[in-house]
């Protein structure tokens, strides 16, 4: 009887995936029709590869233990339609206030297609290539180009050396649905020895306009030995409609490079945001990552270092401000591969009302990777009793001669430091909103100073004066001391751990 | 009228009554100082002044200029005038000093209906009172009290007192920790701001710090009531014949 029962159940779940995955398998077919002429050989393979690997595992479910605290059912049940070319009308006025003061060029993207006219392509000849992945790889195609007098911008040369070559799709089913339906994105080369002064900001909008749009944008960012770039990833969205953007960006450093990226998650709260950054570090160089969620409903944050020449140093910093129902997931996987390599990993978050957040931390050090030198930090805090809060380190260490620390805090705003503001004669929801501040801007004092952090900072400001004002409405609509209702403790612990020396 | 005025105040924590019918007037321009020994209640005092929410006024009556300290929100209490020097200054990462006492400074000089001081304003009037303090203008941009040697902490508090120039300073045992030439700075910060507008509460386990800030009044708190009060010559006879001479029921344990 209980048998057949979980039979009958398999079958319903089977079925419920394979629906799930129709409109993938459709977007998947067209795609594939279009790309017969127009995609080199190689691309196909990778896509046709990347595609097998997606169908066949499908969705992870909380079973899977990287997707412990996270579950996709609302994003496989939302049938998520692929964006016709040209199709959104977005005006430059409306990503206006998207503009990062002091950036140099500025790509855009409207539902995962390169929108030109607002895009401020920079002329840096010798020093910079920037340009449309889709239109590099079409000028490759000799001919194809789908407008021979528009400056493409760039040489598609590094390409196909480069792109496919480090996400993982055998491990990560997200990666390989990128690959698979990856229809544009950004492609930057940054010469031998040059140094951009002024960030790099691509913008990727979201603009429904009525449907349930998904995007799968695919970055690739190519900084050669001795040069020196910051680039903002930001994600938007124009209305309020749920999207679905599966982002992949793979950015690889050449020996002694130095690289900052930024991801910017502002979508809005109905978003389904999964972003995927393979950083590729050679020898000597050193590469930051910064990831500021503050918008989106559903977010993963996958941020993959491996650490792949001797020397190598990298920044993995981050801050998350969940509110509302927000469920924002951190899944760090640091790969030290070679000697004598750093890592940092910062992250702090700060949640409130229902919001969920996650902090995954794994530190591979394989079996050649003497003297690494790693490290981890999870701070957070929790505004509300209705907040969580799942961190969890992982360390996997095959070498013998290494340094890996980590450690985690979750806590309340302190009652000490509160008092001592407010003893001062500041007000209780400035004082308030300045240790949250504070909290929050660890995160940018480990960013160099640039225009890049000025905005950052903006948006976080922004961010926390929005949260505090939903505090003071709520408390000002709130009827008189009702008897609250009987909730479920989150599961919650102060833990600090310093270990395995 | 009196600057402040304590009229049979009883306080608790946690439901214990540590201050059990306290009486005392302070006018404008006077140093009290309040000894006693551990657990008598003097830091509960200070607290309870200073309007800490953990510590529940269950009895009696304060009045500030007239005004019920009691119903005011720490915040209030200082825009009002009235200033604790913290026994343990409190670390606020990410919070830079200057900041800071600014922010504290424009809170009460708006509640004043003075106009705020900009950066370049607040500016000269903050090295001038650090100068007096004797304190690195290095500390100016590091965060509130983060790294600061213990005689460091304590002399930002009172650089803050000299900046935010409360009706009412209270130090809490302001002394505790401090060597002789860290105790000379501040007490020397002490009675610069002394004058007839301003009183101060000056708490304190020893004489030594009265041998700097001499007071008007010495008042002896036992087991949450005053026992004894005198004038500066009282603290002197404290320290050859301790606590127990002001009250011969205090148990020997609690002596100093």
């Amino acid at each position: 009887m209980s048998i057949t029962a979980k039979v009958t159940e398999n079958e319903n779940a089977m079925a419920t995936v394979a629906g799930k995955l129709n409109t993938y398998l459709e977007a998947y077919g067209e795609l594939a029709a279009e790309r017969q002429q127009r995609d080199p050989l190689w691309l196909r393979q990778l896509r046709e590869d990347a595609w097998q690997r997606f169908h066949a595992k499908g969705f992870p479910t909380p079973h899977d233990e990287d997707w412990r605290f996270t579950n996709l059912a609302a994003l496989a049940k939302t049938p998520f339609q692929r964006a016709v070319k040209n199709d959104a009308t977005v005006t430059a006025a409306q990503i206006e206030k998207f503009r990062v003061p002091g950036a140099g060029c500025r790509l855009v993207f409207v539902n995962g297609h390169f929108a030109p006219e607002l895009s401020e392509v920079c002329d840096l000849p010798n020093t910079l290539e920037i340009c449309s992945l889709e239109r590099a790889i079409a000028k490759a195609m000799e001919g194809n180009a789908p407008n021979g007098s528009e400056p493409v911008g760039c040489a598609p040369e590094g390409i196909e050396q480069h792109l496919g070559r480090y996400a993982d799709v055998r491990r990560d089913v997200f990666s390989a649905l990128n690959t698979a339906l990856w229809e544009d994105g950004a492609y930057l080369r940054v010469h031998r020895g040059a140094e951009i002064s002024q960030p790099i900001h691509l913008l990727y909008v979201s603009a429904g306009a009525g449907a349930e749009i998904m995007t799968h944008p695919r970055t690739l960012i190519v900084a050669e030995p001795n040069s020196h770039v910051a680039v903002i990833e930001d994600y938007v969205s124009i209305g309020a409609e749920a999207a679905f953007s599966n982002a992949v960006t793979e950015l690889v450093a050449g020996q002694d490079a130095v690289v900052s990226h930024f991801l910017v998650e502002r979508e809005n709260l109905a978003a389904f945001n999964i972003s995927t950054l393979r950083l590729e570090l050679a020898r000597g160089s050193n590469v930051s990552s910064h990831s500021i969620l503050l918008g989106g409903g559903l977010v993963r944050n996958n941020v993959h270092p491996v650490l792949a020449g001797q020397g190598a140093e990298c920044l993995i910093n981050g801050l998350f401000v969940g509110a509302g129902s927000q469920h924002l997931d951190n899944y760090m996987l640091v790969e030290h591969a070679q000697p004598q390599c750093s890592s940092r990993q910062f992250y702090n978050g700060i949640l409130d009302d229902r919001a969920r957040g996650v902090f995954h931390g794994r530190i591979v050090v394989h079996k050649d990777a003497q003297k690494t030198d790693a490290k981890q930090t999870n701070r957070n805090l929790l505004l509300s009793d209705n907040a969580r809060l799942d961190t969890k380190p992982q360390l996997e260490i095959y070498a013998d001669d290494v340094k890996c620390t980590h450690g985690a805090t979750i806590g309340q705003i302190e009652e000490e430091q509160l008092f001592y503001l407010r003893s001062r004669g500041i007000e209780e929801t400035a004082a308030r909103n300045l240790l949250l501040y504070a909290f929050a801007a660890e995160c940018l004092d480990r960013m160099a100073d640039s225009p890049a952090r000025e905005f950052v900072a903006s948006l976080i400001g922004e961010r926390l004066t929005e949260l505090a004002r939903n505090h003071q409405a709520a408390a000002l609509s709130a009827p008189e001391e009702t008897a609250p209702e009987e909730v479920a403790q989150p599961e919650e612990e102060t833990q600090n751990w310093e270990g395995l020396g | 009228m009196a600057l402040l005025e304590i009229q049979d105040l009883h306080a608790s924590v946690d439901g214990h009554e540590i201050l059990k019918g306290v009486n005392l007037t302070i006018n404008a321009g006077e140093v009290h100082s309040i000894m006693g020994p551990n657990g008598s209640g003097k830091s509960t005092l200070a607290a309870v002044l200073a309007r800490r929410e953990t510590y529940e006024i269950t009895g009696g009556r304060i009045l500030l200029d007239g005004k019920e300290l009691a119903e005011m929100k720490p915040e209030e209490a200082a825009r009002e005038g009235v200033f604790l020097a913290f026994q343990y200054p409190v670390e606020i990462p990410g919070i830079g000093n200057a900041y800071f006492l600014r922010s504290a400074l424009n809170a009460i000089r708006k509640h004043r209906g003075q106009d705020e001081l900009d950066a370049m304003d607040f500016l000269p009037l903050y090295k001038e009172r650090m100068k007096l303090l004797e304190m690195d203008d290095k500390l100016m941009n590091r965060s509130v009290n983060e790294g600061f040697s213990g005689g460091e902490k304590k002399r930002n508090e009172i650089l803050q007192l000299a900046v935010l120039e409360p009706k009412l300073a209270i130090l809490d045992e302001t002394d505790s920790g401090l060597d002789i030439d860290a105790l000379r700075i501040v007490a020397r910060g002490v009675n610069a701001m002394r004058g007839p507008d301003r009183a101060f509460l000056v708490i304190t386990h020893y004489q030594r710090l009265l041998d700097y800030i001499t007071p008007d009044f010495v008042h002896v708190l036992v087991d949450g009531k005053i026992v004894r009060s005198g004038g500066a010559e009282l603290a002197l006879e404290l320290e050859d014949t301790g606590y127990g001479s002001a009250e011969a029921s205090v148990p020997a344990a609690l002596r100093a």
